[in-house]
């Protein structure tokens, strides 16, 4: 990961606003248009009205309920994400702590705890596996990278050790059927993983972009000793993300196991990359101290809506990480390209002005 | 050591002393490794006579072989502060077509089909390379949207086939089992190229230049080193590799479909930085991330020896890890603090 940062063009052209061609003032005046979230809604707008066209089914009540539902749990773990990207940090151990819990939920229920009981162990599990993980990385200073690697691989080993090559799939209805039916007076077009998903994207977002603690994770993702010097606890804010990341993983875990009603090792393997893709394709920094809760929202819409016409289309559903990927690093390389382009272009001017 | 003894040392000591206790460092962090894997044989070995005997020694060797030679590219990319997470799918696209093609030429050379599948690889790690240093893209962002990418493309093109052992030469399928002295030679083969790899890492000028834009890309850009070449090279290396252990791949496993190699990523990250390699990059050295797979290896071959499950496998593995990186932690703190101390009485 290398901190090469293009000049920011403002820095560079310091001469009268009056100077500045068309372009800018189009800018300056209306800078939302500008924004990646601008650009992402349009994206959104796009796919919609394509996967329309290709496919009468896809704004369907019954297509969107699916859409909810199987992405329900990579679009709710990604909340908590964006708030530890944009601090600066990265949690490569969400989909596992996803299926360390979902196979707790299994072998708990196994040996006949009762549901209520399963589900305070699995919230203080998930509370424990994040304290780890943040602990790890802000007492000891490690990278969070490659702590939450090692987590990754140590909870879906936790994973393995509790379950084996069991299955357990014995759930009660009253449980499964949360996991598959529709919200009540909703023409059965959502899933309580998506209701699920916008209660807490309100929260995240409510935290994030309308409190103090909000303003010190991007402080601290801008600058770690900055914000320390500023008086943030960094240490302690950080541990507590990665304690809440933990909490909604377990969570997702439970959605994620009553879906399937199937409990297994292997539940959630690889699904970090899906949820790092959707918060990068939102427009989080992958430095931190960048990015916007609605920005990931649309981003989830766009990777979810994405796939899903590519589904619809017949295109090899497998091979749908294709477009996933463009999409990402589409979403990175442009609005890079278009300040690489503003820098070089501002240089240019003001060398023709100092030689004129 | 006292203050006495330091202050009669010649002006030029300091300079002595301090590169003598980097290198001492250098070789803490890989005899560390050592001796967790000696221990370890030393154990299991106790426990169970078989772990020794001549098959399962040759059978931990050629397990180890793919993941040394990735984590040999991986370490390349890794020193220089960035990360290759695309290895896992350069590896399966490559096993793939490389050995789809003694389908479709069964006369086809078998240094031909590996030429091939570095052609892959290498064309991948390029693109990869293009993009980090002309792109500007962080690398994480690039390797990971061609982990995808990479693997999209591998099951478009592979679709529901695959490629099965009878398909293939016993020349070939023969590569991993062939030994010299009772050591396959492929193992011989990949131990000297990470040698001659570590070699170039720690003594060629533009081997050295990846540790130092590792350490302080903008003191490294300042001290005139072309970061974009050398970011692009370490890129095209480490696909041009993975290109190369695709093949290999084949001829162990013998049955390709387009899953193969899937996940190989973070096992390759996690050698590597259980081998000592800095995951910010600046330090490390390729000889600890060949033995950072060995030692994954030789942890999952004792569990199937002692009998102990392969559930464990994985969660020893990240428990490893975290330990690796937490002892590497400690010890820096601990050797920054000596450091200063010395200083200090050296002002003194």
């Amino acid at each position: 990961m290398q901190h090469d940062t293009v000049p920011t063009p403002g820095l560079s052209e310091p001469g009268a606003p009056a100077d500045r061609p068309q372009s800018a003032g189009v800018r300056e005046r209306y800078p939302w248009a500008f924004r990646w979230e601008t650009v992402l809604a349009l994206i959104v707008v796009v796919i919609a009205v394509a996967g329309t066209t290709a496919s009468p089914e896809f704004l369907t009540s019954y297509n969107l309920f699916n859409l909810g539902l199987s992405n329900g749990e990579v679009a709710i773990m990604a909340l908590p994400m964006t708030l530890i990207v944009i601090s600066g940090e990265i949690d490569l151990s969400v989909a596992s702590m996803l299926g360390m819990s979902s196979c707790l939920l299994g072998f708990l229920w196994e040996k006949g705890w009762p549901m209520p009981v399963i589900f305070v162990v699995i919230a203080v599990v998930g509370l424990a596996a994040g304290a780890i993980n943040g602990l790890l990385i802000t007492r000891l200073g490690l990278p969070s990278l490659a702590v939450t690697i090692g987590t990754l691989t140590l909870y879906a080993g936790v994973a393995q050790i509790l379950l084996g090559p069991n299955t357990v799939a014995n759930f009660p209805a009253t449980y499964t059927n949360l996991g598959v039916n529709a919200v009540p007076y909703t023409d059965g077009a959502v899933s309580y993983s998506a209701v699920i998903f916008v209660v807490l994207a309100v929260i995240f977002g409510v935290v994030l972009h309308a409190t103090g603690v909000g303003r010190s994770i991007y402080a601290m993702g801008a600058s770690s000793e900055a914000a320390l010097f500023a008086g943030i606890r960094v240490k302690r804010v950080k541990t507590v993300l990665f304690m809440i990341s933990g909490l909604v993983c377990s969570f997702a875990g439970v959605l994620y196991t009553f879906r399937l009603s199937t409990s297994v090792a292997n539940n959630g393997v690889g699904l970090e990359l899906d949820v790092v893709a959707i918060v990068l394709v939102g427009g989080v920094s992958i430095f931190g101290g960048k990015g916007s809760v609605p920005g990931v929202v649309l981003g989830v819409l766009a990777f979810v809506g994405i796939q899903n016409a590519l589904l619809l289309t017949n295109f090899n559903q497998e091979a749908s990480g294709i477009v996933a990927g463009g999409l990402l690093l589409v979403s990175v390389f442009l609005p890079n390209a278009a300040s690489v382009v503003r820098w070089s272009a501002a240089r240019y001017r003001l060398h023709a002005a100092k030689t004129s | 050591m006292t203050a006495a003894v330091l202050h009669r040392e010649p002006p030029k000591a300091p300079v002595d002393n301090s590169s003598g206790l980097a290198e001492r460092v250098f070789r803490i962090r890989e005899s560390g490794i050592v001796v967790v894997l000696v221990l370890f044989v030393a154990v299991t070995a106790g426990l169970q006579h078989r772990f020794l005997s001549a098959t399962n020694v040759q059978f931990v060797l050629v397990n180890t072989v793919i993941f040394a030679l990735l984590a040999l590219g991986e370490t390349m990319v890794v020193v220089s502060r960035n990360v290759d997470l695309s290895v896992g799918s350069v590896l399966g696209m490559s096993a793939y077509l490389s050995a789809n093609l003694f389908g479709s030429h069964p006369s086809i050379p078998i240094p031909v089909v590996f030429l091939v599948g570095l052609g892959i690889g290498l064309g991948w790690g390029m693109l990869n390379g293009l993009l980090v240093s002309v792109g500007r893209v962080p690398s994480l962002v690039v390797t990971l949207a061609s982990l995808y990418i990479i693997r999209g493309i591998d099951i478009l093109i592979v679709g529901g086939n695959m490629v099965t052992a009878n398909t293939l030469p016993t020349s070939f399928t023969d590569i991993p089992k062939d030994t010299v002295l009772g050591i396959p030679y492929v193992a011989i083969v990949v131990a000297a190229v990470v040698a001659v790899g570590a070699y170039y890492l720690r003594s060629y000028r533009s081997g050295r230049d990846l540790y130092a834009i590792g350490s302080n890309p903008d003191a490294a850009r300042l001290a005139g080193i072309p970061i974009g070449r050398r970011v692009f090279m370490s890129f095209a290396v480490s696909g041009a590799i993975a290109g190369v252990a695709g093949v290999l791949w084949a001829a162990q496993y013998g049955t390709v479909d387009s899953t193969a190699g899937t996940g190989y990523e973070l096992t390759v990250v996690t050698a590597v930085v259980v081998g000592g390699v800095a995951i910010f990059g600046g330090s490390g050295s390729a000889v600890g991330a060949a033995l950072g797979a060995l030692l994954l290896a030789t942890i999952n071959s004792a569990l199937y020896v002692l009998g102990i499950s392969s559930f464990w496998d994985q969660a020893i593995a990240g428990f490893l890890l975290i330990f690796a990186i937490t002892l590497d932690r400690i010890i820096s703190v601990r050797l920054t603090a000596a450091l200063r101390l010395r200083s200090a009485r050296r002002a003194a």
